[in-house]
């Protein structure tokens, strides 16, 4: 029971996310990659779509903080100021050079089954659970 | 049209963020802490968006043989930029537990905590150039 509550949740929002990305493919002809999104959202081409794309985003976050919002971002408040700066950074340039994130290769694009997109996978999984590995077991900050 | 939908897409897409846990760098790092107390249950995530996502794209492909006209994003080759950005987005996502998506969410959610990470990753993103047609 206490399995099924607790990986019950990310099943479902799973699917919703896939329903969203593959609705966007299929009606649309558009990847949902956030980190090409979000920067095609400041400077084009595919403007438009893009800012209704990052409306929709806020959207939902803007629901849950109306319904608390404290839970879905927990541990936010415990990150540094210095740490949110430079992780940002590396998320930005990361994204920005390896052309896609989370979603983009690790949604769109495994489910297009491109080889770039399961090799970038696999690299920032374990560039991110190597990450965490040195943070909270070698240098303990 | 393309907007409304775009926009029903970014809504879904940001509730199953929310609902799935993502949004939260407590269980990011969670499940990322292989070493620790790891919490696997994110891994459902990609793989649940994957299951739904796979056959819809698989339609959408078909479609576009049909219409001789596919729109599909540029396949090239692996190489070091694509290593390395994959390589440095990871290292940032661990630093916080936080990646593009739920960083735009928690912008609504949360904007005093949320805003110097999305600041700096659109500084990053806007630091590199998009790939031509990308």
């Amino acid at each position: 029971m206490t399995l099924f509550s607790s990986y019950l949740p990310p099943l479902l929002g799973g699917a919703m996310i896939g329903l969203a990305a593959g609705g966007l493919r299929f009606f649309a002809n558009e990847i949902a990659g956030i980190s090409g999104i979000a920067r095609a959202a400041v400077t084009g081409p595919r403007r438009g779509w893009c800012l209704a794309f990052v409306a929709g985003l806020l959207g939902a976050g803007l629901v849950a903080g109306r319904a608390g919002g404290a839970q879905a971002i927990a541990g936010l408040e415990h990150v540094s100021l210095g740490l949110l700066l430079i992780a940002g950074l590396c998320v930005g340039l990361g994204t920005g050079l390896g052309n896609g994130c989370t979603s983009g290769h690790g949604i769109c694009g495994l489910a297009r089954f491109s080889p770039r997109s399961l090799v970038a996978v696999l690299t920032f999984m374990a560039t991110a659970a190597l990450t965490v590995f040195l943070m909270r077991h070698v240098v303990q900050s | 049209m393309k907007a409304l939908l775009s926009l029903l897409a970014g809504l879904l897409f940001g509730a199953g963020l929310i609902l799935s846990g993502m949004t939260s760098p407590d269980r990011v790092m969670g499940f990322l802490d292989v070493a620790g107390h790891w919490d696997p249950s994110l891994a459902f995530v990609m793989a649940g968006a994957v299951m739904v996502a796979t056959p819809l794209f698989m339609l959408a492909n078909r479609k576009a043989r049909l219409a001789a006209c596919a729109a599909d994003a540029p396949e090239t080759d692996i190489d070091a930029r694509l290593l390395g950005g994959a390589a440095l987005f990871g290292i940032g996502w661990g630093l916080a537990g936080i990646c593009p998506g739920p960083a735009l969410v928690n912008v609504a959610i949360a904007p005093g905590l949320a805003l110097p990470f999305a600041g700096a990753m659109m500084v990053g993103l806007l630091l590199t150039r998009a790939r031509p047609s990308a």
